[in-house]
């Protein structure tokens, strides 16, 4: 009776007394699916090992490279700042304050209209968006003359840069002359000071960030939706479910994980919005606002650190936001496990 | 043949990711030196390449200071860095300045960044003050750029002497005075008479125009001839307790209570349109807005326009030009803004664009273009901006100047104008942002 155990020390021992005789190809790599070249020389056949071992980290070092400089370095950098007193005007002298920082936001209304602010621009930008990307996609499902086309023109506004998007938006929402108080002239609507008004200046960001990434989104169901196996909608069919049915019952369920991913994205970008609403001010647009109506976390950031010239406080900032952002993926770690139990 | 043709793929791409991993170190590891290296520390024959950065439109390029300089000496290249605006520019130049690495040879500094370039970044800039003839700048202009112990860090440049603009068509239509000097009478020495003319104005408005573009521009207008405004001499703090911004704020809620702001934002294209429609009949402006004002009204506008003068003689922005220490050709920096602030430069540089000069033997001489007379009526330009300039009083500036403005004006000012605030709710909103201006 030898055990297996055995048998592998005996293999191992005879492998390890042949190397002397047999060089080279002594030590065959284990469980490789490509044999090594057959050549003379064992530093061949260790290059070999050695180059499918260290390549792939050697292609994976650059981008963690880039990211250890532009992102991880920096992101440490902040936390270091934010816990001292840091003015824009006397970099040099950095003076230890504890979460003295973290306790200032806390108390400050300015931070929490923020915070509302962005939670409210995010609702309103990224329900309808989101909704409307999955009806578009729906549609583009089927069958259509220059299909291509038209997915094309749906993403031509995430490719717009925010900057000239923004501009040509403010135009729209401008107070006198804009085409959007005069079209509601028309319908017999007093003209909407939409830039200081509290709800109509959340709603003209808001409408901005819809414009620019429902196209967007649409391309991801899309792409979802002609994955589902179309078996699903013949049998759906021959149940006697109808167009809306089967889209209810059959492309929204199998959609699901594609939403989730679409939803953690926009809401990271919801966390983040920056470019819509500091440009949608105009100058001075950091304030979001007479009112801060609309200002979001980073333009109170830009604000803080820029403007104002307190890095410390605005680095506070970043790092709250960076938190949020950590709870907002663990919110989602766990909904994306309850949904997957459910199943 | 194959294995060897993959190797050496992979050969290539692991040279790559060397190339690229070592091309990122080393540009974490220095700066590089754009191009100016090839001067050899300007000793030598060789060409010296010095960069002037500056904001908005300083005028020096397009008055052709550059390339005459050049002309005159022809070892020196002169290459201009511009930021367009100052809340971008300011941030940066504070950043490379302390970092010592990437500054021009010479930067701008605005009026209202000055006090704050004097009381933290003074040991950054060569002093300018002992080889140049300071008196023949106005005394306040080098006062701003000096600090306690008696270091000039920066040069005048321009200065922002104030008028009243206003259209003569309107107010005939209005049934007011229309000669500038009468006008100037009915408003002289209070900001609130002025306003008190534009509730003479609204009474019989001509359709669609109001007296003025906004509330805040009375407010920055009046505040500029007060020398008591957001900070003591000692550089504390006293905004709310001010009495030029107590008169200014005043004046402004005056205008934003009452029906004749046209509500806009300056510099924003509502007001650029409104410009060239006459939908406000007046706008305070400094000498540096004539030409924007020329410019943005078009020809509806020629000969329509007057000036007047201001309530009070006052004064809206301008700027220095200073040599940080970091600079790698100080020597021929310092030279270059000596010539560029030198009277005879600054006549220039206002014939070209109405940049009104900060030295007052200057003022003889300054020509404005004549389409520019033309086009405000044949008005005294020079004159009527001369005679501001050499009665505006020292004002008393702190680092935190520009902010606590924005504060009073953006969010204080524009929330009684626009939301319908009262005057009180308004002033306790800037106070809050003021509060949180200063990290309190």
């Amino acid at each position: 009776m030898t055990s297996p155990k055995q048998a592998l020390a005996q293999t191992a021992t005879s492998a390890d007394a042949a190397p002397g005789s047999q060089p080279g190809a002594a030590r065959p790599a284990h469980g490789r699916g490509t044999p090594p070249p057959s050549g003379p020389g064992s530093w061949r056949s260790r290059l070999y090992r050695w180059d499918m071992k260290a390549s792939p980290y050697a292609f994976v070092t650059p981008f963690f490279l880039f990211f250890g400089a532009f992102g991880l370095i920096p992101l440490l950098y902040t936390a270091w700042y934010s816990l001292h007193n840091v003015q824009l005007n006397d970099l040099d002298h950095q003076t230890w304050v504890g979460f003295d920082n973290y306790q200032n936001l806390l108390s400050s209304d300015f931070f929490w209209n923020a915070l509302k602010n962005t939670f409210t621009i995010g609702v309103i930008s990224t329900v309808p968006q989101l909704i409307m990307a999955i009806g578009i996609a729906h549609l583009l499902n089927y069958k259509l003359r220059g299909s291509t086309m038209w997915r094309v023109v749906m993403l031509t506004p995430y490719a717009t840069s925010v900057a000239a998007a923004t501009l040509v938006f403010v135009l729209l929402y401008s107070w006198d002359g804009g085409m959007i108080n005069w079209l509601l002239d028309f319908v017999g609507i007093d003209p909407v000071n939409w830039r200081e008004s509290d709800w109509g200046s959340q709603f003209a960001v808001s409408s901005i960030v819809i414009w620019r990434w429902t196209g967007y989104n649409a391309l991801i169901y899309l792409a979802a939706m002609q994955a589902i196996p179309a078996d699903l909608y013949e049998s759906a069919s021959l149940d006697g479910a109808n167009r809306w049915q089967q889209f209810r019952h059959v492309t929204i369920p199998m959609l699901r994980p594609t939403i989730l991913f679409t939803v953690v994205v926009s809401t990271i970008g919801a966390t983040q919005l920056f470019g819509e609403p500091l440009l949608f001010g105009g100058l001075g647009g950091s304030k979001g606002g007479s009112e801060h109506q609309y200002q979001t976390l980073g333009l109170y950031m830009y604000d803080q650190g820029w403007t104002i010239g307190n890095l410390g406080k605005a680095s506070a900032i970043a790092w709250t936001m960076f938190l949020l952002l950590l709870i907002i993926g663990a919110i989602n770690l766990l909904i994306t496990r309850r949904l997957r139990k459910s199943q | 043949m194959r294995t060897s043709t993959r190797r050496s793929h992979r050969v290539m791409a692991l040279a790559a990711v060397a190339a690229l991993t070592t091309g990122l170190l080393a540009g974490c590891a220095e700066d590089s030196d754009d191009g100016s290296s090839n001067s050899d520390g300007g000793s030598g024959g060789g060409k010296t390449t010095l960069t002037v950065g500056t904001f908005g439109v300083f005028g020096y390029k397009q008055a052709g200071l550059y390339d005459e300089y050049m002309k005159q000496n022809p070892d020196i290249t002169i290459k201009e860095n511009v930021t367009t605006k100052t809340e971008v520019y300011w941030p940066k130049t504070l950043t490379r300045l302390q970092a010592g690495s990437g500054v021009d040879d010479i930067q701008a500094i605005e009026v209202g960044n000055v006090t704050e370039a004097v009381q933290t970044q003074a040991d950054r800039f060569v002093d300018l003050g002992k080889d140049v003839d300071k008196s023949q700048w106005l005394d306040w202009k080098t006062a701003q750029a000096t600090t306690k112990d008696g270091k000039t860090i920066g040069l005048g440049t321009d200065i922002g002497p104030m008028a009243i603009c206003y259209r003569k068509d309107l107010f005939k239509k209005a049934g007011l005075e229309t000669d500038r000097t009468k006008l100037a009478e009915q408003w002289k020495g209070d900001w609130s008479k002025f306003v008190g003319v534009g509730k003479d104005y609204m009474k019989k408005a001509p359709s669609g125009t109001k007296f003025v573009d906004s509330a805040s521009s009375v407010y920055n207008a009046a505040l500029g001839g007060e020398s008591e405004r957001y900070y003591d001499k000692d550089g504390n703090v006293i905004w709310d307790k001010s009495s030029g911004v107590k008169k200014a704020w005043d004046a402004s809620m005056e205008v934003a209570t009452s029906n004749m702001s046209a509500k806009l934002k300056q510099f924003e294209d509502p007001w650029n349109k409104a410009l060239s429609n006459a939908s406000f009949a007046t706008v305070a402006c400094p000498a540096w807005m004539i030409g924007y004002i020329q410019e943005k009204s078009g020809d509806s506008g020629k000969g329509n326009w007057d000036v007047a003068a201001a309530p009070t003689a006052s004064n809206w922005g301008g700027s220095f030009i200073g040599v940080p220490t970091a600079g790698k050709h100080q020597k021929e920096a310092v030279k270059l803004a000596k010539w560029l602030t030198d009277p005879k430069q600054q006549a220039k540089v206002f014939a070209k664009q109405a940049s009104f000069p900060s030295t007052p033997s200057a003022y003889s001489s300054l020509k404005p273009l004549a389409a520019t007379t033309a086009f405000f009526s044949e008005a005294p330009i020079t004159q009527i901006f001369s005679d501001s300039a050499k009665t505006i009083p020292t004002q008393v500036f702190g680092i935190k100047d520009q902010p606590i403005g924005t504060a009073v004006t953006d969010v204080g000012i524009l929330q009684v104008e626009q939301k319908g605030k009262t005057p009180d709710q308004g002033w306790d909103a800037a106070k809050n942002e003021i509060k949180d201006v200063l990290g309190q």
